[in-house]
């Protein structure tokens, strides 16, 4: 619930775009190195004017692929660099062989990251394959409902890429079009508060230092490479608790708190919606209209993917009699999406826990309304007290 | 969601559809309402039939679904009467203002709605003051004669500074697009 913040901040007309690009002006990174890619393409344009303007002290790197563009960051924030790019889609897949190599080095770089269909067919449109390709690569992966989040997330990942317990790098996304391209209303903090917030970087070493030499990409084989994961995997469940920690500081400060999760009339609720990003919003309309009818739906949004809200999710759901989770991708395991398996996974252990079926939605864009989100809460509510299951993976919004 | 008006842009793309919601939300946003603009379609494609979207209310607006009951309708290219359904989800009462050089007496038997039909001749109104067939901005004056959903002042001055942001070295541009808008206002008839 919002609390009262003595900050002022500026109300302004943005896109999801434009809220990412304001917020990377206020962090004013050493580097950026990025190219473009639709529908992230506005960030690093947006961006590079504010370099062209004088606006920010950034070296701005313009590179010839994606893959170039992590690189160039890994190899700044190695030389003790803030650092951040942006992209989408195939841009994501082509940095894809570079992310484990920055969570693995511990590099604090943050990217925004706006989520679109991957090829092929080619669809440059909304659904959240591209990052959840890139779920197992050692990043945070904070999802943002609308682009007030999406501004609020790209500063709070600043602040939990760079917590000396986490040091690892952050991607922050939004929905393609659906975010990025849509203007809402959103409230931005004043430079000076946002700079302070996110505060001064010291990196834990640098390549650069002659005075403290390093090597930093060596081979490490069977005697070592274990121990040496092991950190990296720690700081993941570490990151927890900083992004609780990091959210509710944002919260008290500035009337927005943020959490691993997002329950919405979750308190006594009997079945309930779980999925990610701007679906939560239109999903929390439906729960109000069907709360107005008396039944108990809820909405659980999980913000953060990774790591993964394990024992939040299981103490949420647990209670629940009946639970559907919506994936804005299939995992292409024959099975089911990414969300359904490792929600499935985290109610294993528990004593008790819901029924619990999956649909696959909204794939290359196709939108998703009040109506097919209220046929997914009129099927848990038929299914809750006793009937069969019935299909366990559906397809939403699919023609048959 | 009851007291959100809701509005729907058809036009093709190159027109500037997009670029007319996004100027109405921040026109909205800058007299204190909250509001949404967003497209059905990302990129341009010229000439392609696309549609953008409005939503204003007082209260926080968390859908991110297509309007799908729009009180308020846009034509900027009257020959996509003929081949989309432009009053698709539109009430009885609803409004709708087409960019043409007819009266609103010859859509209306066209149509077949009973609604209110205004016409502005926007694309004449872009040529004379902009020099371009660029009807969205005329359409903004249109949309807050004929509806009165934002402060009309307040609009002009709000779009001539979001203007004067993106053509910074070409005074004249915005100079013709306020007086479009202007010309519009006057011009649009029931």
């Amino acid at each position: 619930m919002p609390v009262k913040t003595e900050v002022k901040q500026l109300v302004a007309a943005k896109t999801g775009n434009e809220a990412m690009a304001e917020a990377m002006r206020q962090i004013d990174p050493d580097v950026v190195a990025a190219y473009p890619i639709t529908p992230a393409t506005e960030i690093a344009q947006i961006f590079s004017s504010f370099v062209a303007d004088g606006q920010v002290n950034t070296e701005m790197v313009t590179v010839e692929s994606e893959h170039s563009a992590l690189s160039a960051c890994v190899g700044s924030a190695a030389a003790g660099a803030r650092a951040m790019t942006a992209t989408a889609a195939q841009g994501l897949m082509l940095m894809a062989e570079i992310m484990p190599i920055a969570a693995a080095l511990r590099l604090p770089i943050v990217m925004p990251e706006v989520n679109r269909a991957i090829s092929g067919p080619i669809n440059i449109h909304c659904d959240h394959s591209d990052t959840m390709f890139c779920r197992d690569a050692g990043w945070i992966q904070i999802f943002s409902e609308n682009t007030q989040e999406a501004y609020d997330n790209v500063l709070q990942a600043v602040r939990i890429a760079e917590h000396a317990k986490v040091r690892l790098p952050a991607l922050v996304t939004t929905d393609g079009f659906i975010i990025s391209h849509a203007m809402e209303t959103i409230k931005i903090l004043p430079d000076d508060e946002a700079k302070a917030f996110i505060g001064a970087y010291k990196a834990n070493y640098s390549v650069l230092d002659a005075a403290h030499p390093i090597t930093v990409g060596s081979i490490d084989l069977q005697n070592y490479y274990f121990e040496h994961r092991l950190p990296m995997i720690n700081a993941l469940k570490e990151a927890k608790a900083v992004i609780k920690q990091v959210g509710r500081e944002f919260g008290e400060k500035y009337g927005r708190p943020y959490d691993l999760l997002e329950k919405y009339r979750m308190d006594d609720a009997e079945t309930a919606i779980v999925c990610l990003g701007s679906t939560a919003g239109t999903a929390k309309d439906v729960v109000d209209a069907l709360r107005d009818e008396g039944q108990k739906a809820g909405l659980l949004k999980i913000r953060v993917f990774r790591p993964f809200p394990v024992e939040d999710i299981a103490a949420v759901l647990a209670g629940l009699k009946a639970v559907a989770v919506l994936d804005r991708s299939d995992s292409l395991n024959g099975y089911g999406g990414p969300v359904f398996t490792e929600v499935c996974s985290a109610l294993f252990n528990s004593i008790q826990k819901p029924k619990i079926v999956n649909y696959i939605y909204g794939l290359g864009g196709r939108d998703i309304d009040l109506h097919m989100l209220k046929s997914v809460y009129d099927r848990l509510a038929s299914i809750k007290d006793g009937q069969d299951l019935g299909t366990i993976v559906d397809y939403l919004g699919a023609r048959k | 969601m009851a007291d959100t008006i809701e509005i729907r842009w058809h036009g093709r793309g190159g027109q500037g559809a997009k670029t007319a919601a996004l100027l109405v939300a921040d026109a909205a946003i800058a007299t204190g309402k909250l509001a949404q603009a967003f497209p059905e379609y990302g990129p341009e494609r010229m000439g392609a039939p696309v549609k953008a979207f409005n939503r204003i209310s007082g209260q926080e607006i968390r859908v991110h679904c297509a309007v799908e009951h729009p009180s308020i309708v846009l034509v900027l290219d009257e020959t996509l009467v003929d081949s989309v359904n432009v009053l698709e989800g539109l009430p009885e009462n609803g409004t709708i203002i087409i960019n043409t050089e007819k009266k609103p007496e010859e859509y209306r038997q066209k149509l077949n709605f009973p609604g209110n039909i205004f016409t502005v001749d926007a694309s004449g109104i872009a040529l004379k003051n902009i020099g371009l067939n660029k009807p969205n901005t005329p359409m903004l004056g249109a949309l807050v004669k004929a509806t009165g959903i934002l402060d009309y002042e307040k609009m002009l001055a709000d779009t001539a500074h979001k203007l004067q942001k993106k053509f910074k070295n070409k005074p004249e541009v915005i100079e013709g697009n306020v007086k479009a808008i202007k010309d519009a206002y006057e011009e649009v008839s029931k």
